[in-house]
């Protein structure tokens, strides 16, 4: 028998596919379903990419709007980059010039210290932790005007969202991530010269002496260029998952998680295959 | 291609009153399973006010979005001025949205501009040459059309939901559209401002000449805006007519809404 509680139970009248959905598959569906959705999705981040591709090179161009994004999303960002880079200087110096120590060769501390900031550290972590926060923040913003129809508005005034809302951010994201790289190389450098010198008594000479004979610039551009990609992928994930909430405003909690989650595996996997890449050049 | 011209698609004449302006025919719609419309037809006359009312979620806001092109319809027409919009490519429709203006159901202002800057976008955006002091002009009177005159730097986030609305129509209204669309214009309003907005939807026809596109589920507003009221019900508009008309309908979905006789529709549900 049933009763009023019953009655009002929000499970009570859910529709049938709903009611197969679990923990494990929230969304419902068969595995092949649901795979063939995540495929769609996908195919319409590389179509979105692409026309913001297109719009980017295509005028009317936007700087002011490209100008606030980069003030926004790069300057703002400056305390956290900052902060990342010193201590990841620090403590890499700290390590090295402690096991360097133990086979000898302390003096090398300083052109280790330097390949692994510019080749790797600098970018990467600049990229998880700086992308984190404005993924987020994109994703989290493109979603609120998406569900209270802004982004609606904007179409229906004859504007184009792709021109106004993603191609300034997505360039902003690919201009700023290379410029916070650079400027973390630099500072991460300071940091671990300055740590070995009081540490180990080695000389900012001999750190800086050594780190040009050994450094190459093709070192430094890779760096610069994982920084450019991650960018890309931060902007760009962030903005088409801000764009494609769906369920209020519970969906636009869900698109700024899933846009950290998303842009720190891309991240990793895409510096993986560019390593490769850089060093089979 | 890259760097193509748009070249316009509509050949827009202005509309004698009383003739067909817009067209759905044999319209569907789908989002994944749940099917919105099933062979929906409906037109609408220049120069008048319909209002489309039927129940939360059947779809009436989608109908709105199929006629500007925000949303596409699976299958059927949509003539607007003798010109099949079907066929539009979103560039075409950027036409299409400065004769067809919409009214969002929450406003949709922009929240990092100012309401001067919100009603001037669409200016910016559909006539690119015009220049600053005409902008400023056009806005301020808008906003005096609105009864809100003067509010021009004052930030959406300052504003009543009434208010809102209103900046809102300023909005839709900037580059002198022959038809208004409004999406649930007097939901979530008091009494008093709703017969506001209500007043100023029957301003628009009257100081304007626009044709109106209501969707509502308020039948007081119903009644008191439109000339024709359509319902929308079971996927497809089940009935068109005068406000009288549908007051002594017989039209079992429409009886059933205009009594509100919830009661009986469950029993019917169940049944089902």
């Amino acid at each position: 028998m049933s009763t009023g509680a019953d009655l009002h139970h929000p499970r009570a009248r859910r529709p049938v596919e709903a009611s197969q959905a679990g923990a494990i598959n929230p969304m419902g569906g068969s595995f092949l379903q649901r795979m063939g959705e995540r495929l769609e999705r996908l195919g319409s981040l590389v179509v979105m990419t692409g026309q913001v591709a297109v719009r980017a090179v295509s005028p009317p161009y936007a700087p002011s709007a490209l100008v606030y994004q980069m003030e926004a999303l790069g300057v703002r960002s400056l305390p956290i980059a900052l902060l990342t880079a010193i201590f990841a200087g620090l403590v890499i110096a700290l390590q090295f010039g402690y096991f360097l120590a133990r086979f000898g060769v302390q003096y090398t501390v300083g052109r280790v210290v330097v390949l692994t900031l510019f080749r790797e550290l600098s970018p990467v972590l600049i990229a998880l932790t700086v992308g984190a926060r404005v993924g987020s923040g994109i994703a989290a913003e493109l979603g609120s005007m998406t569900v209270t129809e802004q982004v609606d508005a904007i179409r229906a005034l004859g504007a184009d969202p792709l021109r106004k809302l993603v191609v300034p951010r997505v360039l902003a994201c690919l201009l700023l991530t290379p410029a916070l790289t650079v400027l973390a190389d630099v500072v991460g450098m300071v940091a671990g010269a300055l740590v070995v010198n009081v540490q180990y008594n080695i000389s900012f000479h001999l750190f800086f002496q050594g780190a040009i004979d050994v450094v190459l610039m093709s070192d430094f551009l890779s760096g610069v260029f994982k920084g450019f990609v991650f960018g890309g992928i931060i902007g760009v994930v962030g903005c088409f998952k801000g764009l494609t909430v769906e369920g209020g405003t519970e969906g636009v909690g869900r698109a700024t998680t899933q846009t950290v989650a998303i842009t720190s595996v891309s991240v990793c996997l895409a510096d993986f295959f560019i390593t490769k890449l850089t060093l089979s050049l | 291609m890259l760097f193509r011209h748009r070249t316009s698609r509509l050949e827009f004449q202005p509309p004698t009153r009383g003739e067909e302006l817009i067209r759905f025919e044999h319209l569907k719609k789908s989002f994944g399973p749940k099917r919105v419309y099933d062979d929906l037809q409906l037109s609408v006359y220049a120069g008048e006010t319909l209002t489309v009312i039927g129940g939360s979620g059947t779809g009436k806001s989608v109908l709105l979005k199929c006629l500007i092109g925000l949303l596409r319809p699976d299958e059927g027409r949509i003539v607007f001025e003798g010109q099949e919009l079907t066929e539009f490519r979103e560039e075409d429709f950027i036409d299409v949205r400065r004769h067809v203006a919409m009214v969002f159901q929450g406003s949709a202002l922009f929240d990092s501009l100012t309401v001067g800057e919100n009603i001037a976008y669409p200016l910016r955006e559909h006539f690119p040459h015009m220049p600053p002091e005409e902008i400023r002009e056009r806005v301020a009177r808008k906003l005096e059309l609105v009864n809100l005159p003067g509010i021009e730097d004052m930030k959406p986030a300052d504003l009543s939901g009434g208010m809102k609305k209103r900046v809102g129509l300023a909005r839709a209204i900037a580059t002198d559209p022959e038809v208004i669309l409004w999406d649930e214009p007097t939901t979530g309003l008091d009494p008093v401002t709703t017969e506001n907005i209500n007043q100023m939807i029957r301003s628009m026809q009257k100081q304007l000449g626009c044709t109106s596109i209501v969707v509502t589920h308020d039948m007081m507003s119903a009644f008191t805006v439109s000339d024709r009221i359509a319902m929308l019900a079971n996927r497809r508009i089940v009935q068109v007519g005068t406000p009288e008309e549908m007051k002594a309908s017989t039209v079992p979905e429409v009886r059933a809404f205009l009594d509100a006789r919830r009661q009986e529709l469950w029993t019917q549900e169940e049944a089902r």
